[in-house]
């Protein structure tokens, strides 16, 4: 205290000063009000486990469904006499589409995040990326019209079926994820330490040498985030997905004939269903199969996150 | 200062969203409190006014198929009667149920019978349920243009509809594949197609297509070579071909005498008897100044025109 009262006698400028009221209350003002949001925030999130799982777990509890039948089972007539709940068919459809899609858009997404960082840097972020970030603002209902009326047709023109099915539901996914991989991968390729890439040229290596040498090893758990990120986006895509895949409630038997996927499946029946009622319990039972993925998702994208880290 | 008041006013903000948050999450329905509070409100206008002056709000929930006429009508009621507000929503006819009967919305729209979607316990529910009728919607079965059969026949559609019947030429079409284009298990379109046209509930065939929307269904007939699938006739021109049910043309007289059976009623259904302000409103639905301006612009067909009447369980009556 001593201190203070010298430095205030002095008649000097007062350099150090005494923490004031203001700031300790604003100190406090900030971490209450930080502290409510993270409350919000959790408390919104078990709700919505908790609602979602309360609704899903009563399928097996209420309405005796064996959780084994759901998950096995190949035949879904929930209205049928008697009601039978397999639901593989679209756990089936949902792995399927958005595995090919991440198989399409994930070489894409990756190349044009090399061509962006390190082929043509400067106008690549500057022009490009904006670009395909603009497809990620496209609304799906957009994405499910385009499919419906351009990839269709062109899959039944070319293929033998319908033209609906899998393979047009993978395609309007791929597009829909691709700015998510793109994205992902180009902060990661940007990010990489310019040495590593300035050592490898000093040794003599190419350009291209050192792109799938040295730049794709080192940011390969990046790119995967990015992957099983748009996958997971993929995975939780209803409204595109069920325009175009036709939604039938069986495993198909080629890539053009009519499937479903456990959003697809959820939005069609979901407002005409009766709350309460053993068909309505199934979505439900759906919709936290999709929650349950989502973590394993997020987990994934978590341990690759570490492993990029080290 | 400035600060200090953006900070504080920030804080009131999500103390109000988490407040808000906390309340939909208690309550197991999203909208609970607000509509309940509702219900309140146009009963205790209705019993006020006496029935000089109505007062009130409304909220109709449901179907999807009888949206647009319900909003349109709507519409032109609030202008004749200001206190009263109405608010139309969709979500589909199961939603539209439920709702009437939890008591979150006073109407509850729906293209079947209540006692059609409230079976086994959930049985007592449609008892309390008052049906308003106001309006009839038929549904032809349509096909792709390339196909050149005119009419089917009850049994050919069974056929066709539970996967017998795979080729057109078995029913005397061109040498060419069906492809089914049906409407998803729960919608009451299909439940009215089933119940109506094949008499007969049917499963979900492998390789048919299902889609929720009418226009969906029109496209995906127009386009697929070998399609059939079935359509309201406010969605019949010439893209599709429409077909003839036992040689019995789909149109509006052959509904109206009763000849053509693949009809449905429109229900507006609420919980016990409406107030004074609903009483007005559903009356109004079925006035003649409605019933032969905007049901029938919309595509619908007058429910006071119809010359026979069915029930839940499908008997048909002369008027």
């Amino acid at each position: 205290m001593d201190q203070w009262a010298v430095k205030q006698d002095g008649n000097k400028p007062n350099l150090i000063r005494k923490p004031s009221k203001q700031h300790i209350r604003e100190e406090w003002v900030g971490r209450v009000y930080t502290a409510l949001c993270i409350l919000f925030l959790i408390v919104t999130i078990i709700a919505i486990v908790y609602f979602v799982a309360s609704r899903g777990l009563s399928t097996f509890i209420k309405n005796g469904v064996s959780i084994g039948d759901l998950l096995t089972g190949l035949k879904w007539a929930p209205e049928g006499e008697p009601a039978l709940f397999g639901a593989l068919p679209f756990i089936f459809g949902s792995f399927s589409t958005s595995l090919l899609a991440a198989l399409i858009a994930a070489p894409l997404g990756c190349c044009a995040a090399i061509f962006m960082t390190q082929i043509m840097p400067g106008a690549g972020r500057r022009y490009m990326q904006p670009v395909i970030e603009l497809l990620a603002g496209i609304p799906s209902v957009v994405y499910g019209f385009v499919g419906l009326s351009v990839i269709v047709p062109m899959l039944r023109n070319i293929f033998p079926g319908q033209g609906i099915g899998l393979a047009a539901g993978a395609l309007v996914l791929s597009v829909m994820i691709l700015p998510t991989i793109t994205t992902i991968a180009t902060d990661a390729l940007a990010a990489l330490p310019s040495g590593l890439k300035e050592g490898s040229f000093a040794l003599g290596a190419t350009r291209w040498q050192t792109i799938y040498r040295i730049v794709l090893p080192t940011t390969l758990p990046a790119l995967l985030t990015g992957v099983v990120l748009g996958m997971s986006r993929a995975f939780g895509e209803a409204l595109a997905v069920q325009m175009v895949i036709g939604n039938a409630p069986h495993i198909p038997r080629s890539l053009f004939e009519s499937t479903s996927t456990l959003t697809s499946v959820i939005t069609l029946s979901m407002g005409n269903t009766i709350t309460g009622s053993a068909h309505n319990n199934a979505l439900w039972s759906l919709a936290l199969i999709l929650l349950a993925m989502t973590f394993i998702f997020v987990f994934i994208v978590r341990f690759l996150e570490r492993r990029n880290k080290r | 200062m400035k600060k200090m008041l953006l900070v504080a006013v920030a804080l009131m903000l999500t103390i109000g969203l988490a407040a808000c948050g906390s309340s939909k999450e208690n309550g197991t329905n999203n909208t609970g409190t607000n509509e309940g509070a509702q219900t309140n409100n146009s009963q205790g206008g209705g019993g006020n006014s006496g029935g000089k002056e109505l007062s009130g709000s409304i909220l109709a929930v449901g179907s999807t198929a009888l949206q647009p006429l319900v909003d349109q009508v709507s519409k032109k009621f609030m202008e004749e009667n200001a206190k009263v507000n109405i608010l139309v929503q969709g979500g589909g006819s199961g939603t539209g149920l439920t709702q009437v009967s939890d008591g979150q919305a006073q109407i509850g729209n729906s293209d079947i019978f209540a006692e059609e979607k409230f079976t086994d316990d959930d049985a007592p529910k449609a008892k309390e349920l008052v049906d308003h009728q106001v309006a009839v919607v038929a549904m032809a079965t349509v096909v792709n243009k390339d196909i050149t059969v005119d009419s089917l026949t009850k049994d050919q559609l069974v056929q066709i509809f539970t996967g017998k019947v795979t080729n057109w030429k078995e029913v005397g079409g061109p040498d060419e594949k069906i492809t089914i284009v049906n409407r998803p298990a729960s919608s009451g379109t299909r439940k009215t197609f089933e119940k109506y046209a094949l008499g007969t509930k049917t499963e979900d065939l492998q390789g048919a297509i299902q889609e929720d929307s009418s226009g969906t269904v029109k496209k995906l007939v127009t386009e697929t070579p070998g399609a059939i699938g079935y359509l309201a006739f406010s969605y019949l021109d010439d893209s599709v071909k429409t077909m003839k049910y036992d040689g019995v043309e789909a149109k509006e007289e052959t509904v109206i005498d009763g000849s053509y059976p693949v009809w449905a009623y429109q229900h507006m259904y609420t919980k016990g008897e409406p107030d004074a302000a609903m009483k007005a409103f559903l009356d109004y639905m079925v006035s003649d100044s409605v019933q032969n301006a905007d049901v029938v612009e919309l595509g619908y067909i007058p429910v006071n025109k119809m010359q026979v009447t069915r029930d839940v369980e499908g008997n048909v009556t002369k008027k």
